[in-house]
């Protein structure tokens, strides 16, 4: 029995990996948190937006010429990604930590990390599938134009995903608790969407609002996608901005990420 | 509180049949800060055994077996479970050692079946899990969720998880702590199925009942140290206070036919009535003694040391008051 225990693979089978993102994508699916905040919210909202008509009119000054509603599909992207990444994303893996799940994974041939995989896997997928209904409707039911520049679009999405990711991956970081995980998820998500231009939109923010919207992770990423939309590929300034936000939250989060 | 006597031919411990050490600890020590939670342990598991780390709260039972598992890093000393160091070869440890840890739940949104399967999933050659299922007793909560279990199934699913990946040696903590009797009973029965698959058990405890039930050996840990290891019958003789008998005989004799035995530690006279003391056998030595020498034993009182006179004694400097039991 030991001498063939020594030849077994050290590392644990692939299937753990599948097995964890399903089990994930189950939990996730009967304790729908992040399905109702990441994107239930944002497409009530797009809705509800949708058939204001006020926001069909061109936001003045505007060029090349874009409606309110077009500016505000970046920053309902903006508002899935706060909802999945900084509430959904860390309640649960804080959750799991409390409760000593990443203690017991500790004990199997899985290390811990592999659920926080398994974990940012299904948020990931989460988010991406609010973002395509967010943009899909816009496009189908709202006239507004699809992203005219794809490749910058997605892109800047993904910039977006990431550094709000790095962010959500901080707070499970350093939340002691369930508790602490949401007051520190609400606290960064309020300033994040309000310079994303959720209350008012970046284009009727006073300058020094947006020059302050520019370096935040969502006012660089509604920057970004805005342009794309509008046919250019975006600006290197936000990207980078939101690659430095993700860099260093992403850095910090590692550094600090306690198992037990 | 026990109506029966513990004769000492009803403990016979059976040994192992393959006595060589499956876990070597050996002058462990742990510190939490400045807390001192193991001082010095030192102790051998053998192949196919029950073994009780058994102990009082806070005397480091749990912080042993993190270090045996490879939760914790010892301060010093050395340890090897199935040869390999928990520490360096951690993922080959993982895979041969199955843990059932005191604190912590599973997921509330997974069913059993999907539990187990999970963690099946880890190992590289587990266990069948619909029969694992069905030996824990859980076949009938087969696609209950975890949140709607029992305390009972909720510990079953946690010894299940214990043993999916087919491992050599299981470590489970506090197994029946905040169990009812029955539920304890079925899991102590639950245990001797595993051991009786050859499975090597490592128990911490602090419930003398569960130790003596179940553990071949047991080592008693106090203020992290190892204080005894030993048969639970063994140090129920050895460190309970020995055996005490008390009657009236039917006619006076000579004291010497009894502190002649190998027996008896002790004669006393206490009126009409005389009280012995001694270890082993002690009860059969003296009605033999006695009958050989044409006196009757009347108004026979027994009392027999249990493991938990041995582990008052161990872990307290005074000893408590034993439990008397009386002939019928």
């Amino acid at each position: 029995m030991s001498a063939s225990a020594a030849t077994l693979p050290r590392r644990p089978p692939r299937r753990a990996l599948n097995e964890l993102i399903v089990t994930e994508a189950k939990c996730a699916w009967r304790a729908p948190v992040g399905l109702a905040l990441g994107v239930l919210v944002p497409v009530v909202l797009l809705v509800i937006l949708g058939s204001a008509g006020g926001l069909k009119k061109t936001v003045p000054g505007s060029n090349p010429p874009v409606t309110y509603m077009t500016t505000y599909v970046p920053v309902l992207i903006g508002l899935v990604l706060v909802m999945v990444a900084l509430i959904s994303l860390p309640i649960v893996l804080v959750n799991q930590r409390e409760h000593a799940f990443l203690r017991r994974l500790s004990t199997t041939p899985v290390a811990p990390r592999w659920l926080l995989a398994a974990q940012v896997m299904v948020n990931f997928v989460l988010a991406v599938v609010a973002m395509i209904l967010i943009v899909a409707g816009a496009t189908v039911f709202y006239h507004v134009p699809a992203p005219a520049q794809l490749g910058g679009f997605v892109l800047s999405a993904l910039l977006a995903t990431a550094a709000l990711f790095a962010i959500g991956l901080f707070i499970a970081a350093v939340a002691a608790n369930g508790v602490v995980a949401a007051v520190l998820g609400t606290l960064f998500l309020y300033p994040l969407i309000f310079f994303a231009g959720l209350y008012v939109p970046r284009q009727s923010m006073s300058p020094t609002m947006r020059h302050i919207s520019d370096y935040t992770p969502l006012g660089a990423g509604v920057h970004a996608m805005l342009s794309s939309m509008q046919g250019s590929f975006p600006p290197v300034q936000p990207l980078l901005v939101m690659a430095a936000w993700a860099v260093v939250f992403g850095l910090a989060a590692v550094k600090l990420f306690r198992w037990e | 509180m026990a109506p029966v006597i513990h004769a000492p031919e009803s403990r016979v411990v059976a040994s192992p049949s393959l006595a060589h050490p499956v876990i070597e600890v050996s002058g462990l020590r742990k510190s939490y800060g400045s807390t001192l939670a193991v001082q010095d342990v030192s102790l051998e598991v053998e192949d196919g055994e029950i073994f009780g780390i058994l102990g009082p709260n806070g005397a480091g039972k749990t912080t042993t077996v993190e270090c045996i598992s490879g939760l914790r890093k010892p301060d010093s000393g050395t340890i090897s479970v199935l040869g390999l160091d928990p520490q360096r070869d951690r993922a080959a440890l993982r895979e041969r050692v199955g843990v059932q840890l005191q604190e912590g739940t599973l997921r509330p949104q997974l069913t059993v079946a999907e539990t187990v399967h999970l963690f099946a999933s880890f190992y590289p050659q587990p266990g069948a899990t619909e029969e694992l299922i069905d030996m824990l007793g859980l076949g009938a909560k087969r696609n209950t969720y975890y949140r709607r279990l029992s305390g009972g199934q909720k510990q079953r699913l946690s010894i299940a998880l214990a043993l999916v990946g087919n491992p050599q040696i299981a470590i489970l903590d506090e197994l029946t702590t905040g169990l009812d009797p029955q539920a304890r009973r079925e899991t102590w029965r639950l245990i001797e199925t595993v051991r009786d698959r050859g499975i090597t058990i490592l128990l911490v405890t602090h419930f003398m009942d569960e130790a003596e039930r179940l553990c071949n050996r047991v080592a008693v840990i106090d203020s992290g140290r190892v204080v005894a290891l030993d048969t639970p019958a063994g140090l129920a003789e050895r460190e309970g206070g020995g055996n005490h008998m008390r009657f009236r005989p039917s006619k006076p004799f000579d004291d010497r036919v009894l502190t002649g035995l190998a027996e008896v530690d002790r004669v006393e006279h206490e009126g009409p009535r005389m009280a012995v003391s001694g270890t082993g056998e002690l009860f059969n030595a003296v009605v033999h003694a006695l009958t050989a020498a044409g006196v009757e034993a009347l108004e026979v009182q027994l009392e027999s040391a249990t493991l938990e006179d041995a582990f008052l004694r161990l872990v307290q400097p005074s000893p408590k008051g034993r439990e008397e039991v009386t002939t019928p």
